[in-house]
């Protein structure tokens, strides 16, 4: 017993007291930062990018495509590309992942979330998922999972994970979505009740991130169905999830 | 000689590699595995005279591999089933057979793997699959999956019940199937990295580790050995986060929530600690081919150093309590057994062979890299049970937070990267790397112009899923997911 208290009092307080004001440690590779006056048009970085996020002339960066590896900011001899630690990068808007040269966090920020009224109404005080798993890597599907452990504990917002779609509000994709899965990913949608919202979580769900040219996805989903909801990253860090979240829940 | 004798991490010639009959390859198969060599690859390949197959053997005991070859002429024929034989073969003729149409006769059970885009013949539908039945009275069936009731990734389990008794579970995967190995063949291998790093999310270190040891070893470069060490360093440290994580999770199971939450946040330290060296929770960006990308510096050094010396007292004290605790105890000894003989037919590997009783382990068997000169020994327990394959993990916990605290205070200055060259034309070269589940083999062929053209991976979960359908039977259907988790597998790491 003397254990017990003993470990919990070693435990202490694990929980991240605010999550709004939560900050990632430097080298965490968040939000793009482009400087396309410097840039010289060399064609370098297109040639290492893993994800063909990049595009220039002008220069700007698919965050939804982005798989955050780094290899453009070491390869540009005009330092035209950098990442910086803030994270509340999600958006409800596709075209919106899309960074131009010269844009900042903080105005990126202010218009990235169109919260819409009726979903707000609905779900802002208590919203149930779905997580549909479907190809990837099983790196969101842990940040995912990381979301409701103790140290960010989603489910002080009445944000929760359910185990049934019935049960759920929305569903959270994660993975490019397979051939072999796009069956179960659609039936699993079918079966949350109305209304409902769908949230991409990764660069994977977003565009196939790394696996966008692989033949064997079958995302056709994407094209019947509208994500509310885009929350970029590879894998999306858990702050990111639910800042997004609450973001879009307005609260 | 119808062996070419090599070793982990070095190149041979595409022409060097003995052809052989496949009925005389055959034959050696049998007599060398019959003398303690193990499977280690078995895969084809499509060339101008047809069908090409590569074996690769291990031989632990001298720490050296063997390789052959055998060719299909026009990918036509067959040739006499191994698995009935050596029962390890039986997903890797699976295999063979679903992606390139040569029938191995007499296999026991020649079921579509994980029903890939590319396979040959005409493509069947997962829903269609007939699965095992039993009949009889008080039999009955539970089917779980694709989707399960859990943030987790996508299979299936069709459970064959006699009341609340397991006796046959049939595991069905492919789902996560997106055709891996088909994208990291081309020649700008440098863009495949994040590919690798990909193969599985937890094991990103491991992974990437073997794709650059296989791509340095064809570009004749060795890594400078700051670089190797922060490798080793950081494979240790996503050892040590996942098995923590993995102990909180059988912990959530048995209903030790204590452990459960203690754990939980003992492992975010470890793989927050991974952030603080390269950004990312799980390693990704750190290891590139040619070395490292980030060095860990004085003060970050010494702040992992003091995040981790914190993280093994919380180890010791939870452990301490947790494998005292009678009522965690009663779950987890003798549930789930998995006993020697069938761990080493089934063709087990890493922490879950070892708790059945195998002593194998890539970094004493082959080691690369830095553990050439930090050798680690082989630890193994005899249960089987859940107890076994938990305390092997704790077991492992320490010694890789040991490790990696010791060698990041002994971290000398150096260089951390070299520059990259061309791979060799027309070679062949295997990369084993102890993941966190165990060996990790990626074999990588270039063609005649350098490019990759052929790039295969064999994850640890593709032999160990088959120990857990073996372990369940016999037990409740409700002490399934305690066995699951003890187990730990990768669905994205065997379907690829």
């Amino acid at each position: 017993m003397l254990d017990l208290i003993k470990i919990r009092i070693e435990q202490g307080k694990q929980y991240i007291p605010d999550l709004r004001k939560a900050e990632i440690r430097k080298r965490f590779r968040g939000f793009p930062v482009l400087n396309g006056d410097s840039c010289g048009n060399c064609q370098t970085c297109i040639s290492v990018c893993p994800a063909s996020a990049i595009s220039l002339q002008p220069l700007s960066l698919d965050m939804g495509k982005c798989v955050f590896c780094d290899d453009c900011v070491r390869s540009c001899p005009a330092n035209a590309i950098s990442f910086s630690n803030f994270h509340k990068t999600s958006s409800t808007s596709r075209e919106f992942l899309k960074i131009g040269s010269g844009l900042t966090e903080a105005d990126y920020f202010k218009s990235a979330i169109r919260a819409r009224k009726e979903i707000v109404k609905i779900f802002g005080r208590s919203l149930k998922l779905r997580n549909v798993s479907a190809g990837g890597c099983n790196g969101c599907e842990m940040e995912l999972n990381a979301c409701s452990n103790v140290n960010f504990d989603m489910g002080r917002f009445g944000i929760e994970t359910v185990a049934s779609p019935r049960h759920a509000d929305g569903l959270i994709i994660t993975g490019p979505v397979t051939e072999n899965m796009a069956g179960a990913l659609e039936d699993t949608f079918k079966a949350i009740p109305e209304p409902r919202i769908v949230i991409a979580v990764g660069a994977c769900a977003i565009s196939g991130g790394a696996f966008q040219d692989s033949p064997a996805l079958e995302r056709s989903f994407f094209n019947r169905y509208k994500v509310d909801l885009y929350v970029p990253g590879c894998p999306a860090h858990p702050l990111t999830i639910i800042n997004g979240i609450l973001d879009f829940l307005r609260r | 000689m119808n062996w070419i004798i090599t070793k982990n991490n070095q190149t041979l010639k595409l022409k060097d590699i003995p052809e052989t009959a496949i009925d005389v390859l055959r034959e050696d198969i049998l007599k060398h595995c019959r003398s303690g060599m193990r499977a280690l690859a078995f895969f084809g390949r499509n060339e101008a005279a047809g069908v090409k197959l590569f074996v690769v053997l291990a031989d632990d005991a001298a720490s050296r591999l063997l390789v052959s070859s055998a060719v299909f002429k026009d990918g036509a024929g067959g040739y006499e089933s191994v698995t009935r034989e050596i029962p390890s073969f039986c997903n890797y003729e699976r295999e063979f057979y679903e992606n390139f149409g040569i029938e191995p006769s007499g296999h026991p059970w020649l079921k579509p793997l994980r029903y890939p885009h590319d396979c040959r013949g005409p493509r069947e539908r997962m829903e269609d699959y007939p699965f095992f039945r039993v009949e009889g009275e008080g039999i009955h069936e539970v089917a779980v999956g694709p989707v399960h009731a859990g943030v987790i990734e996508p299979g299936h389990f069709r459970f064959m019940c006699e009341g609340e008794k397991v006796r046959h579970l049939e595991i069905q995967l492919g789902y996560q199937h997106r055709g891996v190995e088909a994208l990291l063949c081309g020649s700008d291998f440098m863009k495949k990295a994040v590919l690798a790093e990909s193969i599985a999310g937890d094991s990103v270190i491991a992974n990437m580790t073997a794709y650059s040891e296989a791509l340095e070893s064809q570009m004749k470069i060795t890594v400078p050995k700051k670089a190797a060490a922060i490798r080793a360093i950081a494979l240790e440290m996503e050892r040590a986060g996942v098995h923590i994580g993995n102990l909180g999770a059988i912990c959530g199971d048995v209903g030790y929530l204590t452990g459960s939450a203690f754990f939980g946040a003992t492992r975010t330290y470890v793989i927050n600690s991974l952030l603080a060296i390269c950004g990312s929770r799980f390693g990704r960006g750190l290891v590139r081919p040619g070395g490292v990308v980030y060095d860990l510096e004085k003060d970050i050094a010494a702040d992992v150093v003091k995040t981790l010396k914190n993280v093994q007292t919380r180890v010791e004290m939870m452990c301490e309590k947790m494998f005292n605790c009678p009522s965690v105890l009663s779950r987890l000894q003798k549930t789930g057994i998995l006993d020697r003989k069938t761990a080493e037919a089934i063709g087990m590997t890493g922490p879950a062979g070892r708790a059945s009783g195998l002593k194998l382990d890539i970094r004493a068997s082959h080691p690369w890299g830095f553990y050439k000169f930090s050798p680690f020994y082989r630890i193994s327990l005899d249960t089987g049970d859940v107890f076994a394959r938990s305390f092997m993990r704790y077991m492992e916990i320490r010694r890789s937070l040991e490790f990696v605290i010791e060698q990041i205070e002994n971290l000398e200055d150096g260089e951390l990267r070299k520059e990259l060259k061309t791979l060799e034309p027309a070679s062949f070269t295997v990369s084993l790397v102890e993941g966190i589940r165990g060996e990790i083999m990626h074999a990588c062929i270039t063609g005649e112009k350098g490019e990759i053209s052929t790039y295969k991976v064999k994850d640890p979960s593709f032999a160990n899923w088959l120990g857990l359908a073996w372990a369940v039977r016999g037990e409740g259907v409700s002490d399934f997911p305690l066995c699951n988790k003890s187990f730990d597998l990768s669905y994205c790491g065997h379907d690829l």
